[in-house]
């Protein structure tokens, strides 16, 4: 522990050297900046810049997404989105008092295909130990918000993820005992997410399957907190329902094939297979192996094979997946979000994957909190952020609850239909 | 076991620690594993077609992990270097394969007069696009450093390799921009790549015994057997495979005695990638996926497999491709996929533990 306390400081005395070195340059305005902002003064910047503080008028929000790997379609998209919001308010906030430079990180690593808990603890650092980084976006996956959340507090630093979904990230008595206090070791809650957490999205998934009449599901995961907590949710409600759970495995993300997995599935005779986990996670090679080895019954999956990449990835094998998600897709949007959603196709010249609308009120939500807040100060930062309330975004009219849950609870069920995800009712 | 305390007890003045530890394993191996070994036993016998099935599927996935440690084990005997970038060529010919299919528009529509030949053509080509590159990286990455003083600089070098092929395979998703690969390559570039279900899935056995067995897995097995039966001929019947067993006993006397020895070495790395490729455009089509990273697992299964048999020794690797199958879809079955790996590898150390050299290495005489 000392030992990570010393190399924080060191950390944190190198960056406020490293920034007192950039504010000693005159060029240190950004090259984005406007010519009609009055306020700015960018000339007297460097000589008024505090020493630990780097450029005086330059505020930092950072996001830490997976990037490579897979999930690079999915997060593209988001990264879209988050520079789309900040670029609306030409990179300003207060009126031009400062500028906002967005900085794009990446918590995977090429050798793990997705993300990685020690690039995700150096991100945080990273981030921590930059005065002038008020904001962090993310995490995408659970697992990861579970390494940032304790670096950030201990920082002061607010967190606002556009994807976590693992409900005892904010939800105390919905997973482990100490789950959610031992996240926040200060006590006061910096994590906020804007997606509605999977004890909801687990429960409507059991009820949709009930209505497709499955009556013995063959329960998977991929052993993630993201995985196992979908399908715990899945299990409880699917008894709830009077369905029948004929067995229940994790599987190794790695594995080269499932063929034997798929038989034992087979034998169990079950009428539906669901599978909590991320399609990083072999989601695509589980999917064609179970059909491979003459499983006829029906597929379900969470948000976290909802994208592209699992239908490039499971082949002929995907047609009639079902998926469920947290939210409402982004062509079935209706006012703000549509207005956004065609703005978004006409800027990028493509289709925004699933969470790139969350993306976007992740950071609709830190340039409303930085625009009232117009300093900075970590803590009056993160006040702002949690206390926000009937907030009037493109998602609609929603708050944050005193957990930092949104009060959206939109849930809705696709499926797998001629090589494409067809939206096909909103789901409870 | 017992000879061992047979013989301990025959020289009573040395205290019999052996037989005393093995004893006490035996002990503890009736103690804890007794009861759930009873419960597998009587969950094989409750369903024989169920464990029919999972040992075919064992055998299948056996065969190929055996063609991929044939690769370890042929370069291990000669040089004994361990070639770390071996999984990732075996990755690299499955992406070689897929692009052809997708360049000849292999489709499962493909009248079977037209697929079968261009198959065995795109194995044949594949084969020698692994072997070229794995003789290229032998010539340009290790034979450098065979004189080094440490043989650890190689093993560096290989693991340097492995890299480098990982990321060409991360690239070559953007292969896509080429018209013809749009329906191979996927929506996005760095996904899990699916093959084309060219050889059929249909059950071989319908209506004749309850046990699935598939085209597919008939054609895994026929060709993955053939391909390790020709290479046992070659290495024990040819003249080039006499220079090889013999470059493996001692390179010195090999060279003394008119060996081209630097050709020989060649010659395994171009056989161990040749059989990378066979095996890496088998599992494509068998699987049906192609990911950059499939090479870090197949290798890790393979190079055990290669240890388990007795690294250096053919005959050694293919049983130990095959157990490892096998162990592998029993565990699946019967224990729990999650501990599958944990089953594989403690298996790996009692054997390790008894047989130090493997199940059928013996020292470095059988080598190669």
């Amino acid at each position: 522990m000392k030992q990570r306390v010393n190399t924080f400081l060191a950390s944190a005395t190198l960056a406020g050297l490293l920034a007192a070195c950039g504010a000693a340059a005159p060029a240190a305005a950004p090259t984005t900046a406007p010519a009609d902002a009055p306020t700015a003064a960018p000339a007297d910047a460097p000589t008024t810049a505090p020493a630990a503080g780097g450029a005086g008028n330059t505020i930092k929000i950072v996001s830490s997404l997976p990037r490579t790997g897979s999930s690079k379609a999915q997060t593209d998209s988001v990264v879209n989105a988050i520079k789309q919001r900040i670029e609306e308010d030409n990179n300003q906030i207060c009126g031009g008092q400062f500028n906002v430079v967005y900085e794009d990180m990446d918590d995977a690593t090429a050798a793990a295909g997705k993300w990685d808990a020690a690039q995700e603890a150096s991100n945080a650092n990273k981030a921590a130990a930059d005065a002038d980084v008020m904001i962090y976006i993310g995490t995408f996956n659970s697992g990861a918000a579970k390494i940032s959340i304790p670096i950030l507090n201990q920082a002061g630093l607010v967190m606002i993820s556009p994807a976590n979904t693992y409900p005892g990230l904010t939800k105390p008595n919905t997973g482990e005992a100490d789950e959610p206090d031992k996240y926040y070791p200060t006590g006061v809650r910096n994590y906020v997410r804007v997606v509605p957490a999977d004890d909801l999205q687990g429960a409507a998934a059991a009820n949709w399957a009930n209505e497709i009449g499955a009556k013995k599901v063959f329960v998977l995961d991929d052993t993630e907190l993201y995985g196992k907590g979908v399908a715990d949710q899945f299990v409880m409600q699917a008894e709830k329902n009077g369905a029948e759970i004929v067995g229940r495995e994790s599987i190794e993300g790695k594995a080269a094939d499932y063929r034997a997995l798929a038989a034992k599935i087979v034998a169990a005779a079950p009428d539906m297979v669901y599978y909590g986990g991320i399609t990083q996670n072999n989601a695509g090679q589980l999917v064609k192996d179970i059909k491979g080895e003459g499983f006829t019954g029906n597929f379900m999956g969470p948000d976290g094979i909802y994208e592209e990449a699992f239908i490039t990835a499971a082949g002929d094998a995907a047609e009639g997946v079902y998926v469920t998600f947290g939210g409402i897709p982004a062509e079935k949007l209706t006012g703000k979000a549509a207005e956004w959603y065609a703005s978004y196709k006409a800027k990028y010249n493509g289709e925004p994957e699933v969470y790139a609308v969350y993306g976007y009120e992740a950071a609709n939500v830190a340039m409303n909190a930085l625009n009232q807040v117009c300093a900075k100060d970590r803590a009056k930062v993160l006040a702002a952020v949690t206390g926000t309330k009937d907030f009037s975004g493109i998602l609609g009219t929603w708050s944050f609850d005193a957990n930092g849950d949104t009060s959206l609870t939109d849930m809705s069920g696709a499926q797998v239909k001629g090589g494409k995800f067809e939206y096909v009712k909103p789901i409870k | 076991m017992t000879t061992q305390s047979v013989r301990a007890e025959a020289e009573p003045r040395k205290t019999p620690w052996r037989a005393i530890a093995g004893v006490g394993f035996a002990i503890f191996f009736v103690l804890f594993l007794a009861v759930p070994l009873w419960d597998i036993l009587l969950a094989m016998i409750a369903s024989p077609q169920l464990l029919a099935r999972q040992l075919v599927i064992g055998l299948t996935n056996g065969v190929y992990i055996a063609l991929i440690a044939l690769g370890y084990t042929l370069v291990y005997g000669i040089v004994e270097l361990i070639n770390f970038a071996h999984g990732d060529l075996y990755m690299l010919g499955a992406f070689f394969s897929l692009t052809l299919i997708g360049l000849f528009a292999l489709t499962p529509e493909t009248p079977l007069e037209v697929r079968v030949p261009l198959m065995f053509l795109i194995l044949i080509l594949t084969m020698f696009f692994t072997a070229g590159l794995n003789v290229a990286i032998d010539r340009i990455a290790y034979r450098r450093l065979r004189g080094a003083s440490s043989r650890l600089a190689a093993l560096i070098s290989a693991i340097g390799v492995s890299f480098i092929f990982q990321n060409i395979g991360l690239l070559w998703g953007y292969m896509r921009f080429i018209p013809q690969l749009n329906g191979v390559m996927g929506s996005n570039a760095v996904a899990p790549k699916s093959f084309p279900q060219l050889i059929p899935n249909q059950n071989l056995l319908e209506g004749i015994v309850p046990v699935r067995f598939t085209v597919k897995d008939l054609v895994v097995l026929v060709i993955s057997v053939l391909l390790l039966i020709g290479l046992y001929l070659f290495v024990q019947r040819t003249k080039l495979g006499k220079a090889m067993r013999a470059t493996a006993q001692d390179r010195n006397a090999s060279a003394l005695m008119g060996i081209n020895v630097d050709g020989t070495i060649a010659l395994a790395f171009l056989l161990g990638g040749a059989f990378a490729g066979a095996s890496g455009m088998l599992v494509g089509l068998y699987n049906g996926t192609a990911v950059f990273d499939m090479g870090f697992t197949a290798g890790l299964r393979s190079f055990t497999a290669a240890v388990l048999g007795g690294i250096g020794n053919i005959p050694g690797a293919m049983l130990g491709g095959i157990l490892i199958g096998l162990i592998s879809a029993l565990s699946d079955q019967y224990i729990s996929s999650k501990w599958t790996n944990a089953v594989v590898f403690g298996i790996l150390v009692i054997i390790l533990v008894f047989r130090p050299t493997g199940l059928l290495g013996d020292g470095s005489v059988n080598k190669v």
